[in-house]
């Protein structure tokens, strides 16, 4: 089995803030790290690798040169060889861009390396969020296309089939399809296990082979990098919720000072029952029972206040 | 073999007209269709242009009346066996197909798991922009006609628009809870058109096996009514109190952020930014201060309910109603009120 896992280095951004003044992104400071969903792709492939010895497992990432630290940390967890693919003429790149210049890469690599069986990708990145590039990778490469796979149940390298859980909304969907195929990875796969002491011994000394432009002599370079990417971003503002002119409720009416928690409750449910609430949800409005103390009036409560 | 010089591409002027790819599972379509439908009629009339729908399935038909009557002018139905359950491969062909047929300007999917999957190989096939998950959807007028797709960006802190200008048609997948659906009116007129399949079940590697249903997963895309707690629920046990309140009311629990970081409830519950988002008929927000990550995620509710002990706490600022005090006297209070309404039918004898 030769696996190839597509990995991303992504600032972390669970430490990204917004200056409260200036209402722009503060980046100083942001550690750069593995994207946690490829880091799931990369320990699903070395599980593989101990399940099928002789199975090699590369990992290609495509980024500025910083990258190497990336990719020696995929080497540490258990990958062979790491592949960083970083020119000047891939920035800018979106997500057709990128799955252009990443498929190129697998091709190459099982040009060198042999033909590859199965391609994992992370589910999506945390800086793009999109989950665009591993169907784009599938399609361009007409790999069988595996989202949101969350469990891989068997592989048969003889049979040339593999079969999966993929996480869905309401369940999981079991599918089986032929390799070579592309799966992309949900964080629940697996749990990442600890760098082995020679992993990390191989992972301080190693040198990712790196690939320029150049190293594609056939690349169609108007589909690479900024110009080969059909989106660009236009504007960017900080959301900003719309505030509503809310009745405070204190449970007694048209009177001063805070009443007790059920007549608060009373209250409430007067007010919402006043409202087309009821229709809309389908409650039963029973005849209230005795204890009412509600305001008796429909009121002009700010239904729906300053939505557009 | 590479082409010297970049080709400059000229924006189609041939494509005109906005498709919704409508999701369906069993004959049962995903309410996040029949939003983007209607937020699909709203921009097409901006532009003076047809709204389109394509199903696809296997005995669909009647999903296809279904989006007329949401809002669509032409359907376009790809009835067939091999589209029986989703597959990637065919329902990526299939679509392709119609797109390359229907020319639309703007195609928009459900960001469902299933419609990210498929659009992500539509708009590789069709060598277009895709932007991902958005959350407004809207159009600059004629002439430039462009597709304003904004979302959440860099760890969603930010809201970002982003624009594909010169390659039609123009993508995005759109979250669902986020736009609202018209009212479904059956004796809308509308255009059905067959296409017909042309890939085959041979030419199709993958076999789905089984699905099994999750009894824990929530729908609160479709809850009427959810009853949220955050932090000052101040443990699994003030959870349990909404879980109880939701189930008087007919709704379903929601959970911020932190408590779901903190454990008290599953992230299948969450509600914000970076989980769902969500526009119930009424949102109770219970021990939730009112972080702008939550609050984007539940704004559109249509009548918003605070609880909260700090007066000045900002989830007061979105709320219908307010009441300042104790989750832990008010949540209680509500449930009692709640029972002796018994607005939920089986819960209704509960108490005398």
């Amino acid at each position: 089995m030769h696996v190839v896992v597509c990995v991303k280095q992504v600032p972390d951004s669970r430490e990204i803030r917004i200056d409260p003044v200036t209402n722009t992104l503060i980046r100083e400071g942001v550690p750069s790290i593995v994207n946690v969903f490829d880091l799931h792709g990369v320990e699903e492939a070395v599980r593989i690798k101990e399940q099928f010895p002789g199975t090699r497992v590369t990992v290609v990432s495509m980024g500025p040169k910083s990258a190497v630290a990336a990719l020696r940390e995929c080497i540490s967890l258990g990958a062979d060889e790491a592949v960083l693919v970083s020119d000047r003429a891939f920035a800018g790149a979106d997500t057709l861009a990128t799955s252009y210049v990443l498929s190129e890469a697998i091709r190459k690599v099982a040009d060198q390396w042999g033909p590859v069986d199965l391609v994992i990708c992370g589910k999506q990145t945390l800086d793009g969020d999109t989950g665009q590039v591993g169907p784009g990778i599938a399609t361009r490469l007409k790999l069988e296309q595996l989202t949101y796979v969350e469990r891989i149940r068997q592989i048969d390298p003889e049979a040339r089939r593999i079969t999966v859980e993929r996480h869905l909304e309401d369940g999981v969907e079991v599918v089986e399809t032929a390799l070579p195929a592309l799966v992309t990875v949900v964080e629940g796969i697996n749990q990442v296990r600890r760098a082995s002491m020679p992993g990390m011994l191989r992972a301080v000394r190693y040198e990712p082979i790196t690939w320029t432009v150049d190293d594609f002599p056939e690349i169609d370079r108007t589909r690479i990098g900024l110009k080969g990417s059909p989106t660009v971003v236009g504007k960017a503002w900080v959301p900003e919720p719309v505030s509503r002119a809310g009745e405070t409720l204190t449970g007694q009416d048209g009177e001063e000072g805070p009443g007790t928690p059920a007549e608060v409750a009373r209250q409430l449910f007067d007010r919402l029952l006043a409202t087309e609430l009821p229709a809309q949800i389908g409650w039963a409005v029973a005849p209230v029972p005795a204890g009412d103390g509600g305001a008796g009036t429909p009121d002009g409560s700010p239904v729906n206040g300053g939505v557009a | 073999m590479a082409k010297g010089k970049a080709q400059e591409v000229q924006v189609p002027t041939d494509h005109e007209g906005v498709l919704i790819i409508v999701e369906q599972h069993g004959g049962q379509a995903k309410s996040v269709s029949w939003q983007l439908l209607g937020q699909g009629r709203r921009i097409a009339d901006k532009l003076g242009t047809r709204l389109m729908a394509l199903v696809m399935g296997h005995q669909v038909e009647e999903v296809a009346q279904e989006a007329i009557a949401y809002g669509a002018d032409v359907v376009y139905l790809a009835d067939d066996p091999v589209l029986e359950q989703y597959r990637t491969q065919p329902y990526a062909h299939t679509a392709v197909e119609v797109i390359r047929e229907a020319k639309p300007e703007i195609c928009l999917v459900g960001a469902t798991y299933t419609g990210r999957d498929l659009a992500g190989a539509i708009a590789t096939l069709v060598e277009t922009g895709l932007t991902a998950d958005c959350t407004q959807i809207d159009v600059e007028p004629p002439p430039s006609r462009l597709l304003l797709a904004s979302r959440p960006a860099m760890g969603e802190k930010l809201m970002a628009t982003i624009l594909c200008k010169q390659r039609r048609p123009q993508m995005a997948t759109a979250r669902p809870g986020v736009f609202e659906a018209l009212p479904k009116d059956p004796s809308r007129q509308g255009e059905l058109v067959r296409v017909p399949v042309t890939i085959r079940e041979e030419e199709i590697a993958a076999r789905v096996l089984e699905f099994i249903r999750d009894p824990n997963r929530v729908n609160l895309e479709d809850a009427p009514v959810i009853v949220a707690g955050g932090m000052g629920m101040g443990g699994p046990e003030g959870f349990e109190m909404l879980r109880e309140l939701a189930r008087l009311l007919g709704g379903e629990v929601g959970a911020t952020r932190p408590a779901v970081d903190a454990g008290w409830i599953d992230r299948a519950h969450q509600i914000g930014q970076t989980g769902q988002t969500v526009r119930p008929k009424l949102y109770i927000a219970c021990g939730i201060s009112g972080a702008v990550q939550h609050v984007v995620g539940m704004e559109g509710s249509q009548v918003i309910v605070a609880i909260n002990q700090d007066p000045d706490a900002p989830i007061f600022q979105v709320a219908d109603y307010r009441i300042v005090g104790d989750v832990h006297q008010i949540v209680p209070a509500l449930i009692e009120e709640a029972r002796r309404r018994a607005l939920v039918g089986e819960e209704a004898v509960a108490r005398g």
